[in-house]
């Protein structure tokens, strides 16, 4: 590649960012596509692989004896410490990657050379997994008052709407027009969810052009259309997710929000959400607070709340909440808006409907939300999170607040979700990677132009296929029964906004509880399942002796035959307590408990399970000393990486004694 | 003196009871020397509450017109609300749940009258004899002694009559250390480190003044725990500062020259006042039921709370790293040795030894390094986080501890026998209880009160398998291992499961809890019943396994 000035550098050390005595001494590589850095001697290669996609900045720091530190940030909140020795290497290294990590051309993305080695049928299936036509049927639609409308095939009204929309029944192509004149980028209303147990829905748009004054009579028509698909209700709520100064500030620039006296049967209502330049601030405060070395606790309280960051989580679930609230409480349909109805909009719509519909929070119905609220309305992917280089004020954590969301939602339901964290923080990781298409470009006409689907494979596919990784093992479909729509309480004393460590200190493995309760029950649900399937193959073998045995044994009476059967299986009892049996026989089964490494046996079977775990870049490494800190692996190669004793305690020494 | 003499009115109808989670309900409310019973008798299964007297932190009354209210703070942070029609009644009743509250005598406390409705298998206040935990010692090591100089309480009033000391130090020489610390809290065994033969020790401050003063045997016996040519650690639980200032009092530190084996690490915990303002400042942010977001944090900081966690949980971490990665002796002390001193050398153990972490090893702890090293539990429980007295003893220090060992819970969820409800189990006994573990101060006032012949023990009602199984931890698996908890802010969380309590329905953790049960239940039986088919397979004789 011409961008490569530098390949190799050798002699480069890895600095940890807990202690800085435990610096690794390795080889640094520049691909196409990753930096590599490979530490030196240890048997086990240890490798760190990041992509240059996943790379947010690069800072070259002064020169000290030692060498010319080089700091990594990446957008999956990874940071990296690089200390080059010769001043010049380090120059070429920093220039090559300014380069490769701001590409110019869709081209050069790491999905047009990712190749999976899947055929084209398979590539074809996957983009398939996930379809909207499908969705919209599952909500009831196209019925009585909701029909797909083709008023923007060709993308002739709105370039960053999809081709195929819902709308009202009595919504004609004119009024739809009309209507998309007066908002913001031309986003008229359209349907994004509908509950078809009372006919309300949520609706979408931008926000419409009136200015001081002015109205449109086909965008009044519309949401008079939009009142009128739900009949039990004689109004609709309209919901600017902007605070109110920032709605009337643009009614300057002949934009704004609707006018109650202009619009018959609405009910206006704003809900402060900041814009994504608030946000984007906001998370780099955040994260400086995840940074700091050895922070006091009321250094780290007061800088989560300094930054604002969880404020404007609970702004989005309150949203959400409202919204959720009006369709299922009050059978009241809804238009939500921001400016131009793709990032706030997004967020509110995907929340209110994951409280609403229990089929949200499958695995499967997750990836159809995405794909509904945020890929095919047009949430500007490319421009929030960088893929291309761009302007760096376009950029914003939108996608990662509603991760956020979710996972807050799945700490105070442990049992509504059918996946795992690990799920979310894959997905936040893909959304950045651009090694799968999905999330490429702008808006869907752009993907189509640049024929993504024939070109790149599916993020979906490939999450599908390796589904045993992303389950929660406490999920209940029954709870969707009783807990339909799910009812958050608003007060931070009610619902507890955590800080979400997973995620934003995701590679600070020794922050994170050193036992997982997920991984734990799904090796007991796994072992389970294989009881179940030798239950079975015992139970034929048994039928099969005692056949042969009473053929052979014709001398032996019934009577006594009884009797054995219940000696045995009093004594069956005591028997199932005893280890060794058990452990002889079903070598196979997983490891009950990931910390456990000291025994052979599940230190052996965690290396398989970090070598079949699903993402090259997202390795799961398990403490093999239970307790001991494992810091010291980041390696994303998959198997391969165990951490050495001595790291663990080395670290421990820093944290205790350091303060 | 007669309860009947405090209830002026025993009795109240159509009074209105409000409480977390239920719907207002109204009813008959009856007080009895103890408690406070409210019953609607309205339909069948009729809804009763029975409130201990003790459990009440503080009470409040308002009236609009005739109709009076009175609002019942709870030491387990529960807040009721009773509406009583009559202004009368009402001050009557007042009057009667303040004095009932807040009675003096530990002997008219309700484990004096309190008959047990279960069949007691295991006496609890046998079941942790200071005996059978030096044999387990002897096993190991031949070091140390278990002395009698404590028999009648003359040495040291707040130690137990026995105490585990170096097998070279002689009771005479005790005397004299126990006069060069503050309370005569001298060095004593806490915990034995197997895996290495590394102790550690507790005791209270040294009294060397401002004059430097010293006691050889003080030294000697400190150093008779120490291996040939090692160093030992004293942690100092108070910050360089503090225990300087305590030197104007006649208190102090180790020095150096006197001490050259050993290190002394000054970590900084806080003490009383401190501590119960924290708390207080905690539930009044966690009962606050605004909705906003900045507020609730900055009240979280402000109230200090998880520093004092994290303080707390550091030092216990390196008495325990000492112990075990630089194989050193520890010391352990603070002031009077016997609040934060406890703290550390009571987590400690629970981080080293697994045992610490079973039920009836974490009892054993509880009875050993808290109730008999002499904690009062009874000056600090006296009240919670709703008091408005500003009397000096009250802290909750056993609450921090426990919530410390919720924080270690929470990060190595199957390294623990028992579950968070233990924890807030031994919380809510701590503060008010139907039994008498935690009456008295230390074993001198508690065999002066004739508890174990008088009042029923805890640890009899808790040890009974259909009590147990409420307690125990469907993940638990026994680890042998050291289990290091980390200290971040980001790894610290404030306890819900005790704080927020009252605010959220705890149902859908509820729910969780018992799916884990059901996957590991049905997990169990799956295999014994695999085992049996193998097992019967087998005895029919034949070579055909798989």
């Amino acid at each position: 590649m011409e961008h490569i000035r530098m390949p190799k550098v050798e002699n480069v050390r890895l600095l940890d960012r807990l202690s800085s005595r435990k610096a690794a001494l390795g080889t640094l590589y520049l691909t196409a596509t990753h930096v590599i850095f490979v530490e030196n001697g240890s048997e086990a290669r240890k490798e760190t692989w990041v992509l240059h996609s996943q790379i947010s900045s690069i800072e070259k720091q002064a020169t000290t004896a030692t060498g010319c530190p080089l700091l990594i940030r990446c957008k999956n909140f990874q940071v990296i410490q690089l200390v080059i020795p010769q001043e010049r290497d380090c120059h070429d290294v920093y220039i090559s990657l300014i380069r490769l990590t701001r590409p110019v051309k869709y081209e050069e993305l790491y999905c047009f050379s990712f190749n999976p080695k899947l055929d084209k049928e398979e590539r074809e299936q996957g983009w398939k997994l996930v379809d909207l036509n499908e969705e919209y049927n599952r909500m009831g639609i196209p019925n009585n008052y909701w029909q797909i409308s083709n008023v923007n095939r060709d993308y002739g009204v709105c370039d960053s709407y999809p081709t195929e929309v819902y709308v009202p029944k009595s919504a004609t192509a004119h009024i739809i027009v009309g209507s998309s004149k007066f908002r913001s980028r031309r986003r008229f209303p359209a349907l994004s969810y509908y509950c078809k147990d009372n006919n309300a829905s949520i609706c979408r748009s931008s926000q419409p052009l009136s200015g001081f004054s002015a109205r449109c009579l086909e965008d009044e028509q519309m949401l008079q259309a939009i009142r009128k698909a739900n009949p039990g209700s004689d109004f609709i709520y309209v919901v600017d997710t902007r605070p109110k100064l920032n709605a009337m500030a643009n009614r300057a620039a002949g934009k704004g929000y609707e006018n109650e006296d202009n619009y018959s049967n609405i009910k206006f209502q704003f809900i402060g959400i900041e814009n994504i330049h608030v946000m984007r601030n906001s998370l780099q405060k955040m994260l400086e607070v995840c940074e700091l070395k050895s922070p006091s606790m009321s250094d780290f309280l007061w800088g989560l709340e300094n930054s604002g960051w969880l404020k404007h989580i609970k702004a989005i679930m309150d949203a959400g909440i409202f919204i959720a609230k009006a369709v299922a409480e009050e059978g009241v349909s809804v238009l939500v808006h921001c400016s131009d109805g793709w990032d706030r909009t997004a967020q509110v719509c995907s929340v209110a409907s994951l409280l609403l519909d229990p089929y949200y929070r499958t695995m499967k119905g997750f990836m159809v939300l995405i794909e509904k609220d945020w890929v095919s309305f047009g949430h500007k992917f490319n421009h929030r999170y960088g893929n291309l280089d761009g302007d760096p004020k376009e950029i914003s954590p939108v996608i990662d607040q509603f991760l956020e969301c979710v996972w807050q939602l799945m700490e105070q339901f442990p049992c509504a979700f059918e996946f795992n964290e690990r799920f979310l923080i894959h997905l936040q990781h893909h959304i950045y990677s651009c090694q799968f298409g999905n999330f490429l470009c702008n808006s869907q006409k752009e993907r189509q132009e640049l024929k993504v689907q024939e070109r790149t494979y599916s993020l979906w596919a490939h999450l599908w296929k390796n589904r045993a990784d992303y389950l929660n093992p406490l999920y209940r479909p029954d709870h969707s029964k009783t807990q339909g729509t799910l009812r958050p309480q608003m007060a931070p004393c009610n619902f507890l906004y955590k800080f979400w460590s997973g995620m934003y200190n995701r590679f600070e493995k020794g922050l994170h509880p050193r036992q997982s309760v997920t991984d734990y029950l799904m090796a007991v649900k796994e072992e389970t399942q294989q009881l179940e399937e030798e239950l079975e193959v015992l139970g034929e073998r048994l039928a099969n002796l005692q056949k042969s045995q009473l053929n052979g044994n014709k001398v032996k009476s019934k009577q006594q035959d009884q009797n054995k059967h219940l000696g045995l299986s009093t004594s069956s009892n005591s028997l199932a307590n005893t280890p060794q049996e058990y452990s002889n026989d079903l070598k196979s089964f997983p490891s009950r408990s990931p910390s456990q490494g000291d025994e052979e046996d599940s230190a052996l079977i965690l290396t398989q399970d970090n070598l079949k775990s699903s993402d090259p870049d997202l390795s799961a490494n398990s403490d093999q000393e239970s307790g001991v800190e494992d810091l010291s692996c980041r390696s994303p190669s998959g198997g391969g990486c165990l951490p050495s004793e001595d790291s663990g305690k080395d670290s421990d020494e820093a944290v205790f004694l350091a303060v | 003196m007669e309860f009947a003499e405090l209830i002026k009115t025993p009795r109240a109808d159509n009074v209105v009871l409000h409480r977390p989670f239920y719907l207002a309900v109204e009813g008959t409310l009856c007080l009895t020397g103890h408690h406070l019973i409210f019953s609607s008798r309205r339909h069948d299964n009729a809804e009763e509450l029975w409130l201990l007297h003790s459990n009440i932190d503080s009470i409040e009354k308002r009236f609009v017109g005739s109709l009076g209210t009175i609002v019942i703070k709870c030491k387990d942070l529960r807040i009721i609300q009773l509406d009583i029609p009559g202004m009368e009644e009402c001050l009557n009743i007042a009057s009667s749940i303040e004095a009932l509250s807040t009675l003096d005598s530990v002997t008219l406390m309700y484990p004096f009258f309190y008959r047990p409705m279960f069949e007691i298998v295991e006496d609890g206040w046998r079941s942790f004899l200071p005996d059978q935990e030096f044999e387990l010692l002897s096993s190991v090591t031949d070091e140390w002694r278990l002395s009698c100089i404590n028999k009648d309480f003359s040495v040291c009033p707040s130690y137990p009559p026995v105490v585990i000391v170096p097998k070279s130090i002689d009771d005479e020489a005790l005397w004299k250390v126990a006069m060069f610390r503050h309370g005569s809290r001298f060095p004593v065994l806490s915990y034995y480190h197997k895996k290495n033969g590394m102790v550690m020790m507790r005791s209270s401050q040294p009294l060397t003044g401002t004059n430097g003063r010293r006691c050889k045997e003080d030294e000697k016996l400190i150093n008779a725990t120490l291996r040939p040519g090692k160093r030992g650690y004293i942690i100092d639980t108070r910050s360089l500062n503090v225990a300087q200032q305590a030197r104007a009092k006649g208190g102090g530190f180790e020095q150096e020259a006197h001490y050259p084996q050993w290190r002394r690490i000054h970590k900084c915990i806080e003490r009383f006042n401190i501590l119960q303002e924290s708390l207080i400042k905690l539930v009044e942010a966690c009962n606050d039921q605004s909705h906003n977001m900045d507020r609730w944090l900055s009240k979280l900081e402000a109230s200090n709370w998880l520093t004092h966690i994290k303080e707390i949980l550091t030092a216990a971490c390196l008495a325990a790293q000492c112990i075990d990665r630089e194989g050193a002796s520890v010391l352990v002390h603070g002031t009077e040795g016997t609040d934060s001193t406890l703290q550390v050398t009571s987590l400690a153990q629970i981080i080293l030894d697994p045992r610490c972490r079973t039920i009836r090893g974490f009892e054993s702890l509880v009875v050993r390094e808290w109730l008999q090293a002499g904690h009062p539990f009874q000056q600090r429980c006296a009240q919670s986080a709703y008091s408005n007295s500003k009397q000096k003893w009250e802290a909750p220090v056993f609450l921090l501890f426990l919530d410390c060992v919720w924080q270690i819970l929470r990060q190595f969820p199957c390294s623990f026998e028992f579950n968070e409800r233990f924890l807030i189990m031994l919380f809510e006994h701590a503060y008010a209880s139907q039994f008498g573990t935690f009456l008295g101060n230390n074993e001198n006032e508690r065999s002066k009160l004739k508890l174990p012949q008088k009042t029923m023990s805890l640890w009899s009602w808790v040890n009974r398998s259909e009590e147990l199984i409420k307690f125990q931890n469907p993940l638990f698996e026994a680890n042998s291992l050291v289990i290091w908890p980390s200290v971040a802010p980001q790894s610290l969380q404030l306890w819900e499961g005790v704080f927020l309590r009252w605010n959220r329905p705890s149902k859908f953790q509820d729910e969780a809890q018992e799916e884990m049960i059901n996957i590991i239940k049905y997990n169990k039986q799956l295999q014994a019943k695999v085992n049996a088919l193998r097992r019967q397979i087998a005895e029919m004789g034949t070579d055909d396994r798989m």
